[in-house]
């Protein structure tokens, strides 16, 4: 089974950016470097939830919540453990 | 007296206007807000009181940056009942590098020449940062310096003798030093529109409107603002900020509200079709919703019937899809279509379109193209389509819109060589590119070169700027343009840019770097950035990029033409 960070990252490059092939690291900003357009953090919310069964609420979608690939794992995973 | 000026209009029967909400703000994680014209007035002349404390006087200019909020309402409104001419610009984002925020500040500074700006505390510094010494800006207020509470201001309010034909307010389009323009509009010219577009949208008191629009831009300023406010008619706001990361609350909003009237950008059709989940619409009726008006991109048929189709469970009547032709150089309407009748769909033979500038109606067994009409011209407002030599087409024929109107902007602020190019025998020419067909008007595409991404204007221009400044890239070798996205509604950026890198993993670091700059400059996305070894790059004669050439050998490469 792929672990939390491979699964995001491909959602992230596949789905998101449209860029198969590429792979993004732990230290990958996602939001404030644009790489993830604000159109389209519903999707990244929806995708959290029907993968890892965690609620992410909509004000939480903002850097101060988590900005790295690394940071939204680690949100992932400490709620997962509650 | 009928009122002939914003403040006197803001200010009459206000008394009588204590018991319903005039504005109603919707805050993610905390209750809403309710605020009464009584509560409006109070709270705008704190700001009046901090505007006349600290010199200002009625006639300057104060730019207004604010995150969307109660105190962006109460200092726009201070300055109006002051008489000062406010214009929003839009803040900071955490995308946005605050060296290019800053840049930009600084070029609309350069050309409008404002007395004051008025931010929020947290931001001030920038704001210090971005202006030039000596230059026009005398005043720089944070809202935590205005103190609160102190009641009506009446003595001050020195907009009330403003003038019918003065400047009321300005705003600002995006864009670098050479292409910022604030459209500067006249008390006179927003009262006649509010008073044309109130009769074509047949504004009631059962009218409740619901925005999540910015109010930097005409459709978010205008119809979601400012008409409610000057109409009494009851305003539900939301953030743009928490519509886009909660496209459900615009239906929650509806529903509670029981609203009546929402403006949308085209792609937000497909947005709130595609991204919203049942579960958050459980108990949502859309019933009241009597028009849902698409506006400021072109209007696509496909992405209203996903929308009604979507929604329909919901209540939602797809008699309320409803489009308008609009912009901020006529205040904002330009024609309203849909009320009466369905939206006409017009079906025209594509290839007579493409090849002969014709709208001919379809004939059976060739490819068509499906036009959505954009309705009729308000009252007080003509519309015709010309051709590159200025004159008059008929019906059918495709041309560039130009209008006449009694709501036109005074100017162009302090860009009187803009205000003369815009303008040929009294007509404003849009850049817009459509057609007249029985009195209705159909947009088709423009003559500009500019990119609509999600209803905001881009400059393809700035986008090569930034481009360029990527590393590989070279300069005066990049070109930009949009391309249609069906299933998002909206155009997309594409870039092309010729490297001298061969093809491989460094090329394709260039791209990402090439996304990522103009992510953190501008705050677009970028579909794809297309690298291309010289010499690719088709060229005007006078060595420009030639936009559309570039974009067409893109398409034919990609296999999508």
């Amino acid at each position: 089974m792929k672990d939390t960070l491979t699964t995001l990252s491909d959602y992230i490059c596949n789905v998101l950016i449209k860029q198969p092939g590429r792979s993004l690291s732990a230290a990958d900003v996602l939001l404030t470097s644009g790489l993830i357009d604000s159109f389209h953090l519903v999707d990244l919310a929806t995708f959290v939830e029907d993968t890892f069964g965690i609620l992410i609420a909509d004000y939480e979608l903002t850097p101060a919540t988590f900005d790295t690939l690394g940071q939204l794992v680690e949100l992932i995973e400490t709620r997962q453990a509650r | 007296m009928k009122p002939r000026t914003l403040p006197q209009l803001f200010l009459q029967d206000a008394p009588a206007q204590t018991k319903t909400a005039a504005l109603t703000l919707l805050r993610a994680g905390q209750p809403d807000l309710a605020l009464n014209r009584a509560d409006l007035i109070s709270g705008a002349s704190d700001f009046t009181r901090a505007y006349h404390r600290a010199g200002l006087h009625p006639g300057d200019v104060i730019i207004l940056i604010f995150q969307h909020s109660l105190d962006l309402t109460l200092a726009y409104w201070g300055a109006i009942l002051y008489g000062l001419v406010p214009s929003i610009m839009p803040y900071l984002t955490e995308k946005l590098l605050p060296d290019r925020y800053r840049a930009d500040l600084a070029a609309l500074v350069a050309v409008t020449r404002p007395q004051a700006v008025i931010t929020y505390p947290e931001f001030e510094s920038e704001v210090l940062a971005a202006l030039p010494e000596g230059g026009s800006v005398r005043v720089v207020l944070h809202s935590g310096q205005v103190e609160r509470g102190g009641g009506p201001a009446s003595d001050l309010f020195f907009g009330l003798q403003r003038q019918p034909e003065d400047i009321v307010l300005l705003q600002h389009s995006s864009g670098t030093t050479g292409l910022q323009k604030g459209v500067a509009l006249s008390h006179q010219a927003v009262l006649n529109q509010l008073e044309a577009y109130t009769r074509a949208l047949r504004l009631n008191k059962e009218d409740v409107i619901v925005s999540w629009l910015p109010l930097y831009h005409d459709m978010g300023l205008i119809a979601g603002y400012l008409m409610p406010l000057l109409t009494a008619t009851p305003l539900v706001l939301l953030s743009p900020f928490e519509w886009v990361r909660a496209p459900y609350r615009l239906m929650q909003a509806v529903s509670k509200f029981r609203g009546t009237l929402t403006w949308l950008p085209n792609f937000a059709y497909r947005f709130c079709a595609s991204k919203i989940r049942d579960r958050d619409l459980e108990g949502v009726d859309l019933s009241s919703w009597r028009a849902v008006i698409n506006c400021s991109e072109p209007v696509r048929a496909d992405s209203h019937a996903i929308f009604a189709e979507r929604f329909a469970p919901y209540g939602f009547n797809p008699r309320a899809l409803c489009a308008s032709y609009a912009m901020a150089e006529n205040v904002f309407a330009v024609t309203q279509g849909g009320l009466d009748a369905p939206l006409t769909l017009d079906e025209i033979d594509r290839d007579a379109f493409q090849v002969e500038r014709v709208a001919r109606p379809a004939v059976p067994g060739r490819p068509t193209l499906i036009m959505v009409s954009n309705g009729r011209p308000i009252e007080g407002t003509e519309v015709k389509v010309v051709d590159n030599e200025g004159r008059t087409l008929a019906e059918r024929q495709v041309g560039e819109i130009a209008l006449r109107s009694n709501c036109m902007l005074s100017e162009y602020y302090h860009r009187p060589d803009e205000t003369a190019k815009a303008f040929r025998d009294g007509w404003y020419l849009t850049g817009d590119l459509g057609y007249l067909a029985n009195g209705e008007l159909f947009v088709s595409g423009r003559k500009k070169d500019i990119i609509i991404v999600g209803g905001k204007n881009i400059h393809p221009q700035d986008l090569e700027l930034l481009a360029m400044e990527a590393e590989g890239v070279h300069p005066g070798r990049v070109s930009a343009f949009g391309i249609y996205n069906e299933d998002l509604g909206t155009e997309e950026v594409v870039i092309a840019a010729e490297v001298d890198v061969p093809e491989g993993p460094r090329r394709e670091e260039i791209a990402r770097q090439v996304a990522a700059h103009i992510a953190r400059g501008s705050a677009v996305s970028v579909r794809e950035v297309y690298l291309v070894s010289p010499p690719w790059l088709i060229k005007t004669s006078s060595g420009k990029t030639a936009r559309l050439a570039n974009r067409e050998k893109y398409l034919k490469e990609k296999g999508l033409l």
